[in-house]
């Protein structure tokens, strides 16, 4: 926000490529010297899940098997086929050395990207902050993300 | 007769892919005292717009930018 010309993401999808998409234009960023700021809501919050099973209620228990997160567990948003087209596109990524997605999120991190959780899915998918990797901010809503995107030089919807 | 560039420090960026160079080249030049050059290497066809963009948006100087066969070599001011 001391910037006034950075980006901030807004992060809804949950997929390999578009997660990856993500990372790549806040850490585009983050490299020039600008501010980024990355808000995971719904799909998008597996990326930044440590991976373990989530949720209490049956609902919520399901869908964290079903939809478990973890950034090595997403996989393509086409071409999936039940986990086949992850470990294709791993190989793939690794043939181009193109650097593996927990290597980018890693390399956002310590470039500052802000990665900013949204407290109302988590409340929805009973996803806990201790089930979040440790390095994301407090929980929060889309007040603090448009206070985000207001001050930045432009906003992107994934 | 080519001008030559003398450089402070090297970085090789072959074989790095999008958004690597970038990440690189803005840690090393953090790193560099301002005047300072950095020359690198990079073998990515795209450092060749990116490299461009990238300096024009931290407002260093790019020196020199060339393709020579597969090699991509330039150099890179520190003006603030």
């Amino acid at each position: 926000m001391k910037d006034g010309n950075g980006v901030t993401l807004v992060v809804l999808s949950g997929d390999m490529d578009k997660v990856m998409a993500a990372f790549n234009i806040a850490i585009g960023s983050a490299a020039a010297g600008k501010n980024s700021a990355m808000f995971f809501t719904f799909w998008g919050l597996k990326a930044i899940q440590k991976g373990n099973l989530t949720g209490k209620s049956f609902f919520a228990r399901m869908m964290g098997l079903l939809n478990r997160g973890g950034i090595n567990r997403i996989g393509p948003s086409r071409f999936n086929f039940g986990g086949i087209g992850r470990w294709m596109f791993k190989q793939m990524m690794n043939a181009h050395r193109i650097t593996p997605l927990e290597e980018l999120r890693k390399t956002a991190i310590e470039l500052g990207v802000k990665f900013m959780p949204c407290q109302m899915s988590m409340e929805v998918m009973e996803i806990r902050r201790e089930d979040l990797i440790d390095e994301v901010g407090e929980p929060c809503g889309v007040a603090t993300m448009l206070e985000e995107a207001f001050n930045s030089g432009a906003t992107f919807f994934i | 007769m080519t001008l030559e560039i003398k450089s402070d420090q090297t970085i090789n960026l072959e074989g790095l892919l999008c958004p690597i160079p970038v990440v690189k080249v803005s840690q090393a030049i953090k790193n560099m005292a301002v005047g300072g050059v950095l020359e690198a290497t990079a073998t990515d066809p795209g450092v060749l717009l990116d490299i461009p963009a990238w300096v024009k948006s931290t407002g260093n100087e790019l020196l020199s930018i060339k393709k020579e066969d597969k090699l991509i070599r330039f150099f890179i001011k520190r003006t603030k």
